[in-house]
């Protein structure tokens, strides 16, 4: 747009995307091995014996906000990649890796099929109405 | 799983998730809905698409793209410490219902939000949740200076069972987006029982 030399440092807004691309953080892999695909509303729970993640150099700044995020709240993986602004696929990779490093573990959600009674969706529903 | 009360120490609790789809036509108001009952301002969530391995988006008109971002809202109701709801707006486009089947694995039901000035906008999602026998109830969305139908009229343009609850709704509305919550919960519960077949019976 301007000829003028100062418009460098404002190469990179928004509009032009991340710096680094998503798949970038994760090696370029799409998948995480062994791992079912996480729902997005499982939770990722930080270990209580992780320690401090920022020690270890095989973790990426994501994993370590990961582990952060997790510790005192677990959170969805649905609620982390809106947190990190990061692509879903992306989440997944990385949490494989932290249950790999056994820095989180992760609970999946009961699908409603097998939810053992009807109890829990009446609490849903008391609840709602409590609202 | 963490059901019960939570424990005592320094565990964190970890909740029992459960999530409903909030579907229909594009503006018909399901940001707005799960907005309106959502502690939280509803997120946006991306997933980044290739053209690798997703033989279901068809990118024809489009081929200069070479990723697409489909944005899905979502919105988060902790009901306690342990259980906590979440809400999923589905993309509206046809092209990306390989992501419904993802969102709607393990969903509680779902809400079809319709419009009665653009009905045929949620014949899709009709469609799908029936399919899949995913339990939906329809809420038509009141709009202001749109014309009010009676339920019944709905039903019939819209061909449903006669157990599909359809409700009148205001997407805007706390109070209006809980019942709706709270009668597609009530359905999926009789729903449930009704299909709850005994294994080789």
């Amino acid at each position: 747009m301007s000829e003028d030399g100062q418009v460098s440092s404002h190469w990179f807004d928004d509009d032009a995307g991340p710096v680094v691309r998503p798949y970038a953080m994760t090696r370029g892999r799409t998948t995480s091995t062994a791992q079912h695909r996480l729902d997005l509303i499982a939770v990722v729970v930080t270990e209580p014996a992780a320690g401090d993640p920022e020690t270890d150099p095989t973790l990426s700044p994501e994993h370590v906000d990961i582990v952060g995020l997790c510790r005192g709240t677990p959170q969805s993986v649905a609620e982390l990649a809106a947190e990190l602004d990061l692509p879903i696929g992306v989440v997944r990779v990385l949490v494989g890796d932290l249950v790999h490093a056994e820095l989180v573990h992760v609970t999946r959600p009961v699908p409603p099929a097998e939810l053992p009674d009807e109890s829990i969706l009446r609490d849903v529903i008391n609840g709602l109405r409590a609202l | 799983m963490a059901l019960g009360r939570p424990e005592h120490g320094n565990f964190p609790v970890e909740p029992v998730t459960l999530k409903i789809l909030v579907a229909g036509g594009f503006g018909v108001g399901k940001t707005t809905l799960v907005g309106a009952i959502s502690e939280i301002r509803p997120l946006r969530t991306e997933e980044r698409l290739t053209e690798a391995g997703r033989p279901v988006d068809d990118t024809s008109g489009v081929e200069a793209k070479d990723t697409t971002t489909v944005a899905m809202d979502f919105g988060r109701i902790t009901l306690r410490d342990d259980l906590v709801l979440y809400l999923f707006g589905t993309p509206g486009q046809q092209r990306f219902w390989f992501m419904w089947d993802e969102l709607s694995e393990g969903a509680l039901g779902a809400v079809v939000l319709a419009d009665t000035r653009r009905l045929e906008d949620c014949f899709a999602a009709v469609d799908y949740f029936e399919r899949r026998a995913i339990p939906f109830l329809v809420a038509v969305n009141c709009f202001d200076g749109a014309a009010r139908y009676p339920s019944e009229s709905v039903r019939r343009a819209l061909d449903l069972d006669a157990g599909v609850p359809v409700v009148l709704c205001d997407a805007r509305d706390r109070d209006s987006a809980r019942d709706v919550l709270i009668g597609l919960i009530q359905h999926a519960m009789r729903y449930t029982a009704e299909h709850r077949q005994p294994v080789g019976g």
